[in-house]
């Protein structure tokens, strides 16, 4: 069971990374304790914190994407002023002077995600003349030119298995 | 299915996540509207019992995103959409 304090603390790490990185938590706080509830709860039974708002399969490798911060956050938190959840808005929602619209979830339907899949196995990468590889994070689009992608992501602070090879 | 007991003149079946918040609004808002309809927690469910609930969802919701209500078998809303909530269920 998730206690009051792992939320707590949760919520409070949660806010100073992003406040750090110039990123906003929901100013409502029972709301935003909710969610941390639910990371919490995932992280329990699928071992990661997998976004409260959509359903995990279990599989790390097919939930990378839904990985809070999720793929898509960055992106709905421009279009909408909150991510797909509502744990991160922008900083004119956290003001109070903007009111978050409903996001729908754009996130690719498991559909889709079968089909991405298949592709990316058979797919072969175009061939580079450049020293260095190119990793792109897929949270927040940091990119370096090195052998391996970071450990964790210097400005998001997702971990390696977040970055993609960009060329 | 749990079911919430409430005026039944259309048959509202709610499929949710239990970490979601939006979830917990959208049922939150059809207990406060006095709405009889069920639900489900699809997390909570496991296995097969879980593919066959996914399936149904599906078939109203190809991106199986939560929260999925169907109403009257006929009509599905996703998202916690306040308003089109309360026109579909007549509140």
């Amino acid at each position: 069971m998730v206690s009051d304090k792992d939320v707590d603390r949760l919520v409070q790490d949660l806010a100073r990374e992003a406040e750090a990185g110039g990123y906003h938590l929901n100013p409502d706080r029972e709301f935003t304790r909710g969610l941390v509830r639910g990371l919490l709860a995932n992280r329990e039974r699928y071992g990661y914190i997998s976004c409260p708002c959509r359903l995990a399969s279990g599989n790390r490798e097919d939930d990378l994407d839904i990985i809070c911060p999720c793929d898509y956050r960055d992106l709905d938190l421009a279009d909408y002023g909150a991510c797909y959840c509502g744990l991160y808005v922008t900083a004119d929602v956290e003001a109070g002077v903007r009111t978050p619209e409903p996001v729908p979830d754009r996130r690719p339907s498991p559909v889709e995600r079968r089909k991405k899949k298949e592709e990316n196995v058979t797919v072969a990468r175009a061939p580079g003349d450049l020293k260095y590889p190119v990793w792109r994070c897929r949270v927040c689009g940091y990119l370096c030119a090195r052998n391996e992608p970071p450990e964790t992501c210097p400005i998001c602070r997702v971990s390696r298995d977040r970055f993609e090879r960009f060329v | 299915m749990q079911y919430v007991p409430g005026d039944d003149n259309h048959k509202v079946v709610l499929y949710a996540l239990s970490t979601c918040g939006w979830c917990a609004r959208t049922k939150q808002l059809l207990t406060d509207l006095g709405v009889g309809f069920s639900y489900v927690y699809v997390d909570l469910l496991r296995g097969d019992d879980q593919g066959i609930v996914v399936r149904e969802v599906e078939r109203w919701n190809p991106r199986l995103s939560f929260p999925t209500i169907v109403i009257d078998d006929s009509k599905a809303i996703v998202g916690f959409r306040e308003e089109e909530i309360r026109k579909a269920v007549g509140a």
